[in-house]
């Protein structure tokens, strides 16, 4: 599975020695359709369940699921076939749950410069992506012009 | 359609928001504001988002919008009853809700506009009213 492969690495593992992966065990999963407004709303409710279901205080539950909402429109609206995959993880230390938004829509020309503050191709305000970046504990994004674009979130319990 | 309804209150209208706030729901409501207000020439918008679990960036541009075609339609808003984990949220997005007054609940939400239309009304008693003209 492609998660395992390139699962959502702390921020600054490119940096690490070896670029040891972090190795997570999945107790629950879920995957989403997201393509419309209404697929938003029901990921943005869904989060927001699991959230409360796994003890998450209501700050974070309320800071994940806006962050989740961030990403899940951008995913709907751009996007093609988005999808959202919701895993409750736990590395042996922490138990976290970790969002997973992948589409195969046009993807992003340059991931750097949409993750700047103010960034927008649709007279959006830019604050989805740098927003949602830091509502969340880890944030990863990958994306390739003409190849979708996956964006992976954990937030630690 | 879902609708969010609008409720006439002398010279307020007020607005509820008990469903969670899908972006078509959103622009559905800015847009009915705007009619609502020119139809029933309202001075004041409440909207009350106590029972809104989270604000994203476009549910916040929305808001920011609806209060920016209120005031163009002369009717000043007031955002009452955010949650404090929605406050903390929004603040931590980056998210600059400009141009909308908050109050902490439907009571001082009320008590400000009824203060602000009591002094610009008699300002306007004063001031001859240029839009008129």
């Amino acid at each position: 599975m492609w998660t395992k492969a390139w699962p959502c690495l702390p921020r600054g593992w490119d940096r690490l020695p070896g670029r040891r992966a972090v190795s997570l065990t999945v107790r629950k999963h879920e995957t989403l359709p997201v393509r419309t407004d209404q697929d938003v709303a029901r990921v943005r409710r869904v989060v927001r369940e699991w959230a409360k279901e796994f003890g998450f205080s209501l700050i974070l539950q309320t800071k994940l699921v806006t962050a989740a909402s961030e990403i899940a429109r951008n995913t709907a609206r751009y996007g093609r076939e988005g999808k959202a995959l919701l895993e409750a993880v736990d590395n042996a230390v922490r138990f976290g749950l970790r969002l997973i938004f992948t589409d195969t829509g046009p993807g992003l020309k340059d991931v750097q410069l949409a993750m700047q503050k103010g960034y927008s191709t649709n007279k959006g305000l830019g604050l989805g992506l740098p927003g949602s970046k830091r509502l969340v504990d880890e944030f990863w994004i990958e994306s390739q012009a003409g190849q979708g674009t996956r964006v992976c979130m954990i937030m630690w319990k | 359609m879902e609708r969010i309804p609008i409720l006439k209150w002398g010279n307020f209208l007020l607005v509820i928001i008990q469903v969670d706030l899908h972006d078509r729901l959103a622009l559905a409501l800015r847009d009915d504001l705007a009619e609502q207000i020119q139809k029933t020439g309202a001075r004041g918008v409440l909207i009350d988002i106590s029972a809104l679990q989270m604000i994203d960036s476009f549910m916040g541009r929305t808001l920011g919008d609806m209060a920016a075609t209120a005031g163009l339609l002369d009717a000043e808003t007031v955002l009452v009853g955010m949650q404090p984990e929605v406050a903390i949220t929004i603040v931590e997005l980056g998210l600059a809700i400009k141009g909308i007054r908050t109050a902490l609940d439907v009571d001082k939400g009320m008590a400000l506009l009824a203060k602000r239309l009591g002094s610009s009304s008699r300002e306007k008693g004063r001031v001859p009213d240029r839009t008129e003209a």
